[in-house]
């Protein structure tokens, strides 16, 4: 084993003389008294070393042993990641003793003692490939695959495997063999590098499928794939987190991991809260059963920030390589750009726009690649869609974090400060948003499987009216309420029904909060019509109390469960004062 | 020159610059504190035998002989039941006149508590001011700072409501306080008879501008004594942030560092987050509660140390003076308290989510009416509703000189709704108005 000496330290960079052969992006352990600081290696020179520290280096001195690891960052992979809370490095915060963190305390992300009923899904003799399912165990209500080891190389056949019964995760469940005559024991757990994607999969086609949010501007007007990639880049206090905590709430997805990646602790203790008691309306069960946290806050140590995502990323693929869909939220990628930034900083590397590395287009793009649907060597399909949140520096959606991630997400839900600041959330921006989705040829044939030939038609005539109503709004605040012809009240109006009925919705509300596919699609038809009519008006003035009085009964259906009594009571309400204005 | 015996002292320096200071020295751990000379220092960088120190008073007449004595620990602050009622400068010795306060030894600036072992905040800090409690209402365990230019009375905003809301301790972090300032807030704290409950660390416009940035983490280390050892409510005030900000900016320039945007350093985000994370509601009852101050530039909250604030703290409470009453308001717009949704509806009364954005909602109609009016075009019926609205609302609740309970609030709102709209503008759930309306159908 390779090992060496400190020789300086700025902030958490770490200069250490070598002894012998190291590589790129090892794992390094900086000896303090009894505790090791984990270290990655990020730069070579001679026989120097460069390493980013995980963890405080204060105290930290010249003269320190070193040792590497021999292997890159890698995570544990096995029965028990669900409902667990993890820090950026797979440590179980759980097992962790006492109020605060103790540096150089790693404990184990799995649980050895547990015991998991084992059932076989392979025969021997069978000719094995890497992910291979071996056989499969319960992990709360999902089919938790055991695989066979991602690394393997060459051609292998199963030689034996343990009947269906009680193991725990290190009883070898099978023995492999290779046509070279090597022979492996194979466990439930194995080992995987974060930074290396995960591929034991045939193919990986465009996404053919939804994921459904229950958000309205998202499902209906800006549709997010599953296997699809997404971003929300917003200015502070503009409603991303919320978005993302419903999201989590609601998303039609298996598994969903989420990596709070510098962000603020308060806000992953309201998951560690709430989920434990919120129940999944699509399975019935609790909604930590199917979610995975990593948590890297702001106040954790910066270096570990780029590996929390790359750990959560890590996780995903494992169960996307089980067949399931995986739901993967981080907020937010730009804390790892700017622990990138800080690090590129401290090596003297010349600096792209705004200071930050000059490969981060390709770093962020090579991230959010890692996202998609597959075909599994066995024809299974599996997925991860990816939806990441960016904060921009001062709301300006032209830095360099949002840039490089428009160019590598599919779906681009902007939230606007004017709505925030106006109380209309979700504050996402119908005119700026797009969900390249909603033109790919599969996605459409999805849609009009599922909604009628007309949807996607009425979607994008909805948009249209939406820029329409901007622009008469426009119009009117430059040429005054007289100084246009009433068709342009009536067209904003009805894009304010638009933004009021279908847009807009309360996150808090007990039902509002989430729409099922049903309504979105009543909600559609419903609001299409109106703006489909024609009205007539003597003056200008008569406009906005009337679509108010629309507005007021829609939202109040919103609030109420779909169909029932009193929905009916407003539906018909709606209706009265539908047929006062119409003309025939 | 506090030297001891056997210690080593090192006379020969390499390298001066404004700020720091390079010499040949081993066995010296990082962030270690030094005195040079009767300054104090510390360890800032490591290469070889050479080691950097940033002295935090400057290198003003320092010379290549200076004597340097390493003291083998980082910054430490003596905590006991003992600070309370005192004033310390930035290395907590006292300026009051009083002696030195004994107690257990601790490292400033220790580690995060495990976000595990936190618990979700849902205590709800009644201040009386309606800008604060019916729009933006705080929980303990909260981060929040005042965004304000320089010339709103922010010092005297954030010191009432320290004063009302029921902590045990109160923390003043002083980061480039007018002496002026700081005298108010020792009357006030003495006229008010609290001054047993209050420990301030103060760094005036007096002191060298780097000592501020031993402040904050001073005080949190006292808030944890508190708040952890003591199981108290504690409330730590850290005014002003822009400044401790700008001090950053010195040392990273002077360390050659790149700067980001607007002249900041590139790990502004994360030294921020270090000290506004340290608030924190733990399960066995005590709590870390941060109101902070970031002074603003003309309201621009784009630049860098606002808008790095602002991705932190759970919110911001925003002033600026409403011309039309002649007061300073919280504004609804730009003011946001993240936590609120912990405790309106559920620590308040159940209308309260509803009402608080219909009001919201219709006070920002009249800010569009108002940009038409200004435009020169003639105001609809409507148009002039909402601005005689936005008028009493923004006098009878928004202003920071009211004084009323939560379900006072929430009534003067219904009032004022009732008087100036119909149900259907209102536009809140009928269960809702069903209860609470008693204005015309």
């Amino acid at each position: 084993m390779t090992t060496g000496k400190v020789t300086g330290v700025t902030a958490n960079l770490i200069t250490v003389e070598v002894d012998g052969p190291i590589s790129q992006n090892e794992i390094a352990y900086v000896k303090m008294g009894d505790e090791r600081l984990m270290s990655e290696v990020i730069r070579i020179n001679g026989n120097t070393a460069f390493v980013q520290c995980f963890e405080s280096t204060r105290g930290v001195r010249t003269g320190l042993a070193v040792e590497f690891a021999g292997a890159m960052l890698e995570v544990e992979l096995g029965p028990g990641l669900l409902s667990k809370n993890y820090d950026g490095l797979q440590n179980d915060l759980d097992k962790k003793e006492g109020l605060f963190l103790k540096r150089g305390e790693y404990t184990s992300p799995l649980d050895d003692e547990k015991i998991y009923e084992f059932t076989p899904l392979a025969s021997p003799g069978e000719s094995i490939q890497p992910g291979h399912w071996l056989g499969e165990v319960k992990e709360n209500w999902v089919n938790h695959k055991i695989m066979a080891p991602f690394t393997l190389k060459g051609d292998w056949k199963l030689d034996s495997i343990v009947e269906k019964g009680n193991h725990t995760i290190r009883d070898t469940i099978a023995v492999i063999s290779s046509s070279d005559g090597e022979t492996k024991d194979v466990t439930m757990t194995q080992r995987w590098p974060v930074k290396v994607p995960l591929k034991a999969y045939r193919e990986k086609p465009r996404p053919f499928r939804l994921m459904e949010t229950g958000y309205r501007i998202i499902d209906t007007f800006n549709p997010l794939a599953e296997g699809g990639t997404g971003f929300i880049p917003g200015p502070f206090g503009c409603g991303k987190t919320v978005v993302q905590h419903a999201v989590s709430k609601n998303a039609s997805a298996d598994i969903i991991i989420m990596a709070a990646c510098g962000e603020r602790a308060n806000e992953v203790v309201e998951i560690f809260t709430e989920f434990p008691e919120l129940i999944d309306p699509r399975t019935g069960r609790k909604l930590y059963e199917r979610t995975t946290i990593i948590c890297n806050t702001s106040n954790m140590p910066v270096a570990a920030r780029e590996a929390s995502v790359y750990t959560a990323m890590t996780i995903g693929e494992y169960y996307r390589q089980m067949g399931l869909s995986v739901l993967l939220l981080a907020d937010s990628t730009s804390r790892w750009a700017q622990a990138l930034r800080e690090m590129s900083n401290r090596l003297e590397e010349l600096p792209g726009p705004d200071a930050f590395p000059m490969d981060l287009s390709a770093i962020i793009a090579n991230f959010y690649a890692r996202a998609g649907v597959v075909y599994l060597n066995n024809g299974e399909t599996g997925a991860v869609t990816f939806l990441g949140t960016v904060s921009p520096a001062g709301g300006n959606l032209k830095e360099p974090v949002t840039e490089s991630t428009k160019k590598a997400a599919q779906c681009f839900y902007a939230l606007s400060q004017k709505r925030a600041d106006s109380k209309r959330y979700p504050a996402i921006d119908p005119q700026e948003s797009y969900s390249k989705y909603l033109e790919s040829p599969e996605i459409q044939a999805f849609l009009t499987e599922r909604s009628g030939e007309n949807w996607v038609e009425d979607v994008l005539s909805l948009k249209n009216r939406m820029l329409r109503g901007k622009e008469a709004q426009d119009q009117i605040s430059i040429l005054g309420d007289d100084g246009v012809p009433i068709e342009y009240h009536i067209n904003f109006w009805k894009s304010e029904v638009i933004d009021a009925a279908l847009i807009q919705q309360d996150a808090f509300d007990p039902i509002d909060r989430f729409a099922s596919v049903e309504r979105q699609e009543y909600g559609l038809k419903t609001v299409k019509d109106i703006c489909d009519r024609v009205f007539n008006f003597d003056t200008f003035e008569d406009v906005a109390p009337y679509f108010k009085k629309m507005i007021n009964s829609l939202k109040q259906m919103n609030f109420c469960e779909f169909g029932s009594g009193q929905f009916k009571e407003f539906e018909s309400e709606l209706k009265i004062t539908l047929n006062e204005k119409e003309v025939a | 020159m506090q030297s001891r015996a056997f210690q080593k002292i090192h006379s020969k320096i390499d390298k001066i610059t404004k700020a720091t200071i390079t010499l040949t020295a081993s066995d010296v751990g990082n962030e270690e504190m030094a005195w040079v000379d009767d300054r104090l220092a510390q360890v800032v960088k490591i290469n070889g035998d050479n080691v950097t120190l940033q002295i935090f008073v400057g290198t003003e007449g320092i010379s290549t002989e200076a004597q340097v004595v390493f003291l083998g620990k980082p910054q430490t602050l003596k905590v006991s039941e003992d600070l309370a009622g005192r004033f310390f400068d930035a290395y907590g010795n006292p300026i009051d006149g009083g002696p030195e306060v004994e107690g257990e030894e601790r490292e400033i600036g220790g580690p995060s508590v495990n976000p595990v072992r936190r618990k979700q905040p849902n205590q709800l800090i009644a201040t009386g001011i309606a800008g604060i409690d019916l729009n933006n209402t705080l929980v303990t365990g909260q981060k929040i700072p005042f965004f304000a230019d320089s010339d709103q009375p922010y010092n005297e905003v954030m010191a009432n409501v320290a004063l009302k809301a029921e902590a045990d301790k109160i923390i003043l972090g002083g980061m480039g306080l007018s002496n002026d300032d700081y005298l108010y807030f020792k009357a006030l704290f003495e006229n008010a008879g609290a001054l047993d409950k209050i420990i301030s660390f103060i760094n005036t416009t007096e002191n060298p501008p780097v000592e501020r940035l031993l402040v904050p983490d001073m005080a949190l280390t006292a808030a944890e004594y508190f708040a952890v050892d003591k199981n108290e409510k504690v409330l730590v005030l850290l005014t002003d942030m822009t400044l401790y900000a700008d001090a950053l900016a010195i040392v990273s320039n002077k360390m050659d560092q790149i700067p980001s945007k607007d002249s900041m350093p590139g790990s502004l985000y994360s030294d921020l987050a270090k000290l506004y994370e340290k608030a924190v509601q733990f399960p066995a009852g005590g709590s870390i509660t941060i109101i902070a101050v970031t002074t603003l530039s003309g309201g621009d909250i784009t630049h860098a140390i606002p808008d790095n604030t602002g991705y932190i703290t759970e919110g911001q409470l925003f002033l600026r003076t409403d011309t039309d009453i002649g007061k300073v308001i919280v504004d609804p717009f730009r003011s946001l308290s993240r936590l609120k949704q912990q405790v309106i509806g559920k620590k308040t009364r159940d209308d309260h989510g509803q009402v608080m954005n219909a009001a919201v909602r219709l006070y920002a109609d009249a800010a569009e009416a108002k940009t038409k009016r200004d435009n020169g075009f003639d105001l609809s019926e409507y148009d002039e509703r909402t601005l005689k609205f936005a008028r009493e609302y923004s006098n009878s609740l928004l202003a920071i000189d009211v004084d009323l309970n939560t379900d006072d609030m929430l009534d003067v709102t219904w009032r004022l709704l009732e008087n100036h709209f119909s149900k259907d503008e209102v536009g809140i759930k009928k269960t809702v108005t069903d209860k609470y309306w008693k204005g015309a159908e």
